[in-house]
């Protein structure tokens, strides 16, 4: 197994754990959609990145979350939906990376589709840090969500700052997806953030099994992508998204079984 | 928080305005510790947005008082639980991560721990429900309890023996409550005082006065605004 591969399976898991957890909020918050749209907002920041020689991970990381929280703001103040803001502005997005990649097509496809051959030891290390420090973060604060979600005005009487929260989960999530362009591209990591959550919401009842499930399911399902792309010489991102659907396809079976037989 | 003499809450000439709409006009009123009252009036008068103003959700005009060393628990008339994996444990300890408190709070309000306590939120009936929500209420022990139409989507027999239990909770621990409720048999039989709003005050009195026509004639019928120092229990 080549370096590279080890990377990237450090990176994959630690970035899937992470992604896993995030993701377990954007299902309940019924924002599946928006995220996996939202991941594609990171294309120009790559772009810029590849064009001026700068990490191409920290441009989307900025673009993500610099765009994440004017659409918040921005919902705000026009009281449209964050999806039909996302829907613009992701569209948008991708246009203007399209365009600033120009005839560079190797690095456009490294950055639609993921490269792990690019992943070295210093990312590995920081997915593994950033990764860490988002799920420790998210613990903190997930709670405080799920209130919100369960009642606004429950959550604002015990003194939760929402709009703060939100603010920290956004960042959050910009984080994450750019860790995780490094395996999946840009176009499938939005794959990582709901998937293994949707899997997990399926056989839960409780918070702390659903969060848990859709770490493990999110991991499992970029470790097994990385290594089949590995075994196969292709790229990961396609895999990692067939390895987590295959996942979500047998707790949906198993699911129905159990209610079919019981 | 200010010394109210033997008063918890003071309101003093309450106006909100919500999209340049007057939805509650010069209203005041004064509560003692420890007595029910439930606010009753139809629908659009101003209720919710009422207690939305007592927890300082939302701006407004005028003065709200409580008294030093309040501590409010607040149960919202709609909640978003049926799509959240959450079980009844995780979701009082929010509150209060005791075990044995919580064990105690489900228990004093009719459920057994055993049974409902790694239960889904989601999967609990109505009732169970409402009693989860009230066990919420009072888990980190307040002394003034808001709440939103507390029966909301349960029968009837269970809606009597959740208020009998709310009654029975409010009296043990001296418990100040302020409820909002349409049905007003239940306020009659649960609540000390009444106070009828429609954008302002237009009754305020003892609750076994609401059956009377001519004062539900007040409560329904064209608003005819009561003066402040009326509304004082």
């Amino acid at each position: 197994m080549s370096e590279a591969v080890i990377y990237g399976l450090v990176v994959g898991a630690t970035v899937g754990l992470a992604a896993g957890y995030l993701g377990a909020i954007m299902v309940l918050e019924k924002m599946a959609l928006v995220g996996d749209a939202l991941s594609h907002v990171a294309l120009p920041g790559l772009a810029l990145g590849v064009l001026y020689n700068f990490n191409p991970l920290a441009g989307g990381f900025i673009f993500l979350f610099v765009s994440a929280v004017l659409i918040w703001h921005l919902g705000r103040v026009t009281k449209l939906s964050f999806e039909t803001l996302v829907g613009a502005a992701f569209t948008l997005a991708l246009a203007i990376g399209i365009l600033l990649f120009g005839d560079n097509l190797d690095a456009l496809e490294t950055a639609l589709f993921g490269d792990i051959a690019q992943v070295g030891l210093t990312s590995a290390v920081a997915a593994m840090v950033i990764s860490i420090a988002v799920i420790f973060l998210t613990r903190l604060v997930y709670r405080r969500i799920v209130l919100g979600l369960i009642s606004e005005e429950l959550a604002v009487s015990k003194g939760i700052n929402i709009g703060r929260i939100n603010l920290l989960y956004l960042l959050l999530v910009s984080l994450i997806v750019a860790m995780g362009i490094q395996i999946t591209g840009t176009l499938l990591v939005g794959f990582l953030v709901v998937t293994p959550a949707a899997a997990a919401r399926t056989i839960s009842a409780s918070l702390s099994r659903y969060f848990t499930l859709s770490s493990i399911f999110g991991a499992i399902s970029a470790i097994s992508g990385i290594l089949l792309s590995s075994y196969f010489s292709i790229l990961p991102g396609p895999l990692v998204v067939i390895s987590g659907i295959a996942i979500f396809a047998a707790v949906i079976i198993i699911r129905w079984r159990t209610k079919f037989t019981s | 928080m200010k010394a109210l003499d033997n008063f918890i809450l003071r309101v003093s000439n309450l106006s909100i305005d919500v999209s340049n709409q007057k939805i509650i006009d010069n209203l005041s009123f004064e509560t003692k510790r420890g007595v029910t009252l439930a606010i009753v009036g139809p629908n659009g008068a101003g209720k919710t947005t009422l207690f939305r103003a007592l927890l300082n959700l939302i701006p407004y005009k005028g003065k709200i008082e409580w008294s030093e060393k309040v501590k409010i628990g607040y149960v919202p008339q709609i909640l978003s639980v049926r799509d959240i994996p959450i079980s009844v444990k995780e979701f009082l300890s929010f509150k209060n991560e005791s075990e044995s408190d919580i064990t105690a709070v489900l228990a004093s309000v009719g459920l057994d721990s055993e049974v409902v306590v790694n239960k889904s939120l989601g999967v609990l009936s109505g009732g169970q429900l409402r009693r989860v929500l009230i066990a919420w209420a009072i888990v980190d022990r307040p002394n003034v309890l808001l709440f939103d139409e507390p029966t909301s989507g349960v029968d009837l027999d269970s809606e009597e023996a959740i208020y009998g239990m709310l009654k029975r909770l409010t009296e043990q621990n001296k418990i100040t409550l302020l409820l909002i409720s349409h049905d007003l048999h239940i306020v009659r039989e649960y609540s000390d005082y009444a106070l009828a709003l429609n954008k302002c005050l237009v009754f305020f009195g003892e609750s076994k006065e609401v059956m009377d026509p001519a004062v539900q004639k007040l409560i329904y019928g064209e608003p005819i605004c009561k003066e402040y120092g009326e509304a004082r229990v």
